[in-house]
């Protein structure tokens, strides 16, 4: 019993850190499903993208391209570069989730930035403790964030004209929230600065979501040199 | 088939094989300290650029008008380390605002 009660209270302690994530994270949802109703997506289209992509930079960015007249191609690519992310953090986990079969496909799904970090963040208290910090956190993030899609979509959707309500600002709002914690010496604010500057050049001469992507080049100047 | 559903069902298959991708590499496959740097900085020059042409664009124009407000205000509330719906409500409400009055 004492082994017992001790599992299940670690258990507690790896829960509270989770949800503490899980539910302001997916609250956030509410801010994806409004956005991308207010970018020209169906209530049914917003939540496909929350339930099927299920990573909050991808989908703003498929929203914030699509909504600014960009292709569908520049869409998929932008949603994709920011997806990269993802398959390092798999790449990551896979030794500590051990998963096979099913529960590997279902598992993929989950990995993002939350709940590696979740389960990162556990290391000291064990591999067990990291599992279920990164399905407790994965699962409830995807759970919340899916419901509050639904509700921002559908709030968004009995809302007139977009812009007399915010929304319009909200989109970029999103982003700078989303941008904000990475940027945490001078080489990542001057990404960020270098990087607004060749987008806002470029967008009279590039297709929408062109100017976005051609930042990566950046990416790689910085990231290669330092 | 819509472009917004190309965009949306599109962008999930790939984003979802990238997902599955890193479970089925070794984990030393793109271990290369460079590609790591660069990786960190992809999502930084992205949702930069993605800030700033949802703010100061319109199609292929460069234009200032009540967004930029509602933006400023989005960074003061990050500045000040509000919480995120706070951030977005307040940054919504100042856009309208102007948007709506000014």
């Amino acid at each position: 019993m004492g082994q017992n009660s001790c599992v299940s209270f670690e258990r507690r302690t790896v829960l509270r850190d989770s949800l503490s994530v899980a539910i302001p994270v997916g609250s956030y949802g509410a801010a994806f499903g409004a956005a991308a109703v207010a970018g020209g997506f169906s209530v049914l289209q917003a939540c496909a993208l929350s339930l099927l992509l299920f990573s909050g930079a991808s989908q703003f960015a498929v929203v914030g391209v699509m909504a600014g007249g960009g292709t569908p191609l520049s869409a998929i690519a932008t949603g994709a570069l920011l997806g990269i992310r993802n398959g390092l953090y798999g790449m990551r986990m896979a030794p500590i989730l051990k998963l096979s079969g099913i529960r590997r496909f279902l598992g993929a799904q989950i990995t993002i930035d939350e709940s590696t970090g979740v389960a990162l963040s556990q290391e000291s208290r064990g591999e067990d403790a990291m599992r279920y910090g990164f399905f407790a956190t994965g699962i409830g993030v995807f759970i919340f964030w899916n419901l509050f899609t639904f509700i921002g979509a559908l709030g968004a959707n009995s809302i007139g004209d977009p812009s007399s309500w915010g929304l319009d600002a909200a989109v970029p709002a999103a982003f700078l929230g989303l941008v904000w914690p990475r940027l945490v010496n001078n080489k990542t604010r001057i990404a960020a600065l270098l990087s607004v500057l060749l987008a806002l050049s470029l967008t009279p001469f590039l297709g929408a979501g062109l100017p976005i992507i051609a930042t990566v080049l950046i990416a790689l100047v910085i990231g290669w040199k330092s | 088939m819509n472009e917004l559903w190309i965009a949306t069902l599109g962008a999930s298959a790939i984003c979802y094989l990238l997902k599955i991708l890193g479970y089925s590499l070794p984990e030393s496959t793109l271990n290369n300290p460079r590609i790591q740097r660069v990786n960190t900085f992809i999502p930084i020059v992205l949702l930069s650029a993605l800030v700033a042409v949802q703010t100061l664009t319109i199609d292929s124009e460069v234009v200032v008008d009540h967004r930029l407000i509602g933006v400023l205000v989005a960074a003061i509330a990050l500045k000040m380390r509000v919480s995120f719906p706070i951030m977005m409500i307040s940054a919504a409400l100042s856009s309208a605002l102007v948007y709506n009055f000014v």
